[in-house]
């Protein structure tokens, strides 16, 4: 019998979404065969199987929230041994305190040390000497019924501590919330309760009114890109105090410019240039000349942490949801490679085939709700990054230019920023700067 | 209880009132259990408090306060003939040893456990029967039998001594043959020099104290080599006669020569074995090795469920505190909490001159398997405590893991070492790093400060001694 364990999926991440089977219950499966597919937090993988076998039981449906380190799959691959669930402690021979005959040794006191460490090593703990954890804090993980060896420790020398056991706890294990979730009947949805709420004044959690009482109303659970949003919003909405700064640049010459290169480039890699990577590239270069828009605050240390590279991320409508794929080193890169990587990009992830790891990293994002319309936008910053450039849609007005008035295309810009870690006179200088790019093409070629 | 005709029913059934038993009785009914002891001595405490730790301790304690008197010559006390009333001490001896017996009884009976008197026989996975008073059934039993002194082969059918002799001082042989370089061996070779016999050793190993790690054992060979007559490693009985007119002639072999000395007395302390045998287990689905002991698992479980087995009768060192761990952690689990022998260190003690003590790795396992450490000794000849109550002949050894710090192993010999090693025992159950020993207040001057001491050495930054030179 082989228990298929859902693998790590990536740095970090703890669980996914079960998308589809490809084998049901009896049927057999070959050896790197399409599994399933699970949903992590941002894009879907494909997991193949690692043996050949016949599925004995698949555990889980459809929709459920899987585990990393759950036992996914029982395949009986001809290994032979029933399937251990809860396995027992093995037990231990005694350590044998002394070889020697019985003519002159005295045999009883011998080895002292050997002993423990047999009596707790059941045979299903990693062999190794075990992680260091205070006796108190080795009770609370029997408490919960959890190894304490797979738990990570935080502490000086990698010590397990209790705070450890009960966040591994809360994480590591289905909690009643996700048990809810994985049940789709609204019935069942079990109620999450919050404690206080962080002695945030006049913060008071309403109670939600009777919505089903003003007429039909449709539940969904909050899963998996839904949830991850969710939860990155309200950090950032939480812990950072936003402020935005607007302008609109003039980008009647660039889209001239755009437009005849596009139709020259036709058909080759990135050659639908579209307004992003001008915008991205635009701002790769003025990130160098303000670091602060580059940044991290880390809480922990006291510090912000400026880095060095240039990881921009873009806001992706996909069918799943909002999705952030991550151009790396946009400042080393052309502006035609760039638009390359973005349409290849918004293409995996509308399609759900990218990579977690082209999820990541990012060092500030934009978001462009152009396409679909609007006048501005005040974006929410993609926690722990600490600024996010809004564009709005370009639209021919009427401008002033020396006295006259004229039609340009003006393209609505908004840079909203992390106060804690930069001021209004940085962003004005930033955006302003920005401005003078895009409207400039030549400029544009020169310092970008 | 319930008191049928002939059939008694307990809870909890625990069979031996050693320092496993005892303890796990005693926590049994704090936890609301209905509690039954069997014990077929007169006494309780066991091997332990009768014949074991503690008149051994009583008597070390003695015979090195003369050693000290004698000694104290070179602080200016000035004594005339140091002498011993054998008597005296077997009379204190034995009245310590009441004492601890009495108080364990009574805390049992004030706890309202059942105490039995008898020996007591499985006869199925259910059930004990005791001579004479019956069968006991039980929900639950724990088997603390303990162990029993390891005889030379039958053909030496001769009045020799054991530990048990020896400890009744029955008298003061002039020329003692100590046959067995263990712990015991040399706790009552040092015994019996003090009280003024000329001891010889004989070890078949090629050291003495084989658990110990060797540098450790060192300073106490040197000492015994003044208190001994003679020290024989590698070396083997293999004859043992009476001697005309009283005592015996030895023969012992080394390197395949045999030579023959004669001793008015022969000790004999070559290890014990665990009392499984003439238990009824064959009655029970109880599984015992061949050596005899039984196979439990880390919450002392046998493999019959509801039955489980602490102390000398199970894996691990035979030694009272380790018995009377499991003890608790056993009375837990039958009273359903989540406990589990999961302990990291088991302390082991010598109280020689000067005493020995271990915790933890030694630094002979981290070789045997390959486990990378850090080994850092403090000696105690930089220790003020130490110099004055002069006493530097030894040192502290700390193991630790090179990469996290972390303590795995702490090695003792010097004065007061099986009171100083509890704290390399806590620091390893917590996970504890060098840093955490180093950075604690220890007291001055005392002799534990060397143990904060040599966390210093080993995290590259000792006060009393030069720095090693850092490892790149
Ligand atoms: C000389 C000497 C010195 C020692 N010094 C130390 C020391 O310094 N430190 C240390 O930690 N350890 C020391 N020990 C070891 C220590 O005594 C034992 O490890 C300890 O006593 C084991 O405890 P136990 O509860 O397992 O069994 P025991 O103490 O052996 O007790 C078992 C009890 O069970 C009873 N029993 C056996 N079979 C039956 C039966 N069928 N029915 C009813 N009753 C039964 C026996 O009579 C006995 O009272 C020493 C031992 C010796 C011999």
């Amino acid at each position: 019998m082989f228990e298929f364990k859902l693998p790590d999926l990536g740095e970090g991440i703890a669980e996914g979404e079960l998308l589809k089977w490809y084998v049901d219950e009896g049927g057999t499966i070959a050896e790197d065969a399409d599994l399933m597919d699970v949903e992590t937090d941002k894009a879907a993988v494909t997991i193949p199987s690692p043996v050949a076998g016949k599925v004995v039981k698949l555990n889980g449906k459809v929709g459920d929230i899987l585990n990393v380190g759950d036992v996914v799959v029982v395949i009986d691959n001809g290994s032979g041994g029933a399937v251990a669930s809860a396995p027992e402690p093995a037990k231990t021979e005694e350590a044998a305190p002394s070889a020697q005959p019985a003519a002159a040794t005295q045999a009883a006191p011998a080895q002292p040390a050997a002993a423990p460490a047999a009596a707790q090593a059941p045979a299903d703990r990693k062999p190794g000497r075990p992680v260091p954890a205070a006796p108190a804090t080795r009770r609370v993980a029997r408490e919960l019924g959890l190894d304490i060896n797979i738990v990570p420790g935080t502490g000086p020398g990698g010590r397990v501590t209790q705070e450890d056991v009960q966040a591994f706890a809360k994480g590591g294990a289905p909690s009643a919330a996700d048990a809810a979730a994985s049940d789709t009947s609204q019935a069942a949805a079990e109620r999450v309760e919050f404690g206080e709420t962080g002695g945030i004044p006049f913060y008071e959690l309403e109670t939600l009114p009777d919505f089903d009482a003003e007429g039909p109303v449709e539940r969904e659970q909050i899963r998996s890109i839904r949830r991850k949003v969710a939860k990155k919003v309200v950090s950032s909405m939480i812990l950072v105090p936003h402020v935005a700064h607007m302008d609109e640049a003039d980008v009647t010459e660039l889209e001239a410019f755009r437009a005849k290169e596009r139709k020259r480039r036709e058909g080759t890699p990135g050659g639908k240039l579209t307004l992003m990577p001008f915008v991205m590239r635009a701002l790769a270069s003025l990130l160098k000349k303000y670091p602060q828009f580059n940044a991290s605050l880390d809480p922990h240390r006291n510090e912000i942490v400026y880095k060095k590279y240039y990881n921009i991320g873009f806001a992706a409508d996909t069918p799943r949801g909002l999705m952030v794929p991550v151009v790396k080193d946009v400042d080393r890169k052309s502006i035609l490679q760039v638009g390359s990587e973005i349409s290849e990009l918004a293409g995996q992830a509308r399609d759900g085939s990218i990579e977690a790891g082209n999820l990541r990293h990012g060092t500030i994002t934009i978001t462009n709700v152009g396409p679909i319309g609007g006048t501005g936008l005040i974006p929410t910053i993609n926690y722990p990054e600490v600024a996010i450039l809004g564009m709005g849609r370009t639209q021919e007005k009427p401008v002033v230019r020396n006295g006259e008035i004229v039609i340009r295309k003006m393209l609505p810009l908004t840079l909203a920023f992390d106060h804690r870690v930069a001021d209004g006179a940085q962003a004005a200088y930033m955006v302003t700067e920005l401005v003078h790019l895009l409207s400039d093409p030549n400029q544009l070629l020169l310092e970008a | 209880m319930v008191i049928g005709e002939l059939t008694q029913e307990t809870d909890v059934l625990v069979i031996g009132a050693g320092p496993g038993g005892y303890v796990a009785a005693i926590r049994a009914a704090d936890l609301g259990l209905d509690v039954t002891l069997i014990e077929e001595r007169d006494k309780l405490g066991g091997v332990c408090l009768i014949e074991g730790c503690i008149p051994s301790k009583t008597l070390i304690h003695t015979v090195e306060l003369m050693d000290h008197v004698k000694q104290a010559d070179r602080f200016g006390i000035s004594h005339e003939n140091v002498s011993i009333d054998i008597d005296k001490l077997r009379a204190w001896t034995q009245s310590v040893v009441d004492d601890l017996t009495g108080g364990v009884k009574t805390l049992l009976e004030k706890r309202g456990v059942d105490i039995v008197k008898g020996r007591a026989v499985f006869t199925s996975d259910k059930s004990v029967h005791i001579e004479g008073a019956g069968n006991i059934d039980f929900k639950h039993c724990i088997i603390a039998t303990g162990s029993r002194i390891n005889t030379l082969p039958s053909e030496y059918d001769l009045p020799l001594w054991d530990s048990e002799t020896a400890l009744n001082l029955p008298s003061i042989p002039e020329r003692l043959l100590v046959v067995g370089g263990g712990y015991i061996g040399l706790e009552m070779g040092t015994v019996y020099a003090g009280l003024g016999s000329k001891v010889t050793m004989v070890e078949f190993a090629e050291r003495l104290l084989l658990g110990a790690d060797p540098d450790l054992v060192k300073p106490v060979i040197r000492k015994c080599e003044q208190r001994f007559e003679k020290i024989l490693t590698d070396s083997k009985v293999v004859k043992v006669e009476e001697h005309k007119g009283g005592g015996y002639d030895v023969t012992i072999e080394h390197h395949g020569k045999q030579t023959v000395e004669t001793y008015d007395q022969v000790l004999v302390a070559i290890g014990r074995k665990p009392n499984t045998d003439n238990l009824g287990l064959e009655n029970t689905g109880v599984e015992v090795s061949e050596r005899g002991f039984i196979t439990v698992n880390d919450q002392n479980r046998t493999t019959v469920d509801h039955i489980y087995a602490i102390g000398d009768v199970c894996r691990g060192p035979a030694l009272a505190h380790k018995a009377s761990r499991e003890g608790k952690v056993v009375a837990e689990v039958i009273a359903k909490h989540p406990s589990a022998f999961d302990n990291r260190a088991v302390p082991a003690v010598v109280f020689t001159a000067p005493e020995i003590a271990w915790t933890g790795i030694t630094e002979r396992e981290a070789k045997d398997e390959g486990i990378e450490v850090n080994v850092a000794r403090f000696p105690l000849t930089a220790l003020g405590r130490a110099k004055t109550i002069g006493e530097t002949d030894g040192f502290i050894k700390m193991i630790s893991d090179p990469v996290t710090n972390i303590v795995l192993g702490v090695g003792i010999v010097g004065p007061h070492a099986s009171e100083l090693i509890a704290e390399g025992t806590l620091a390893i159950e917590m996970g504890a790093t060098l840093e955490d020993i180093a950075g604690t207040i220890h007291p001055h001057p005392t002799i534990s400060e060397s143990i904060m001491e040599a966390a210093e050495v080993a995290a590259g930054d000792p006060v009393h001694i030069l720095p090693r030179k850092k490892k790149k």
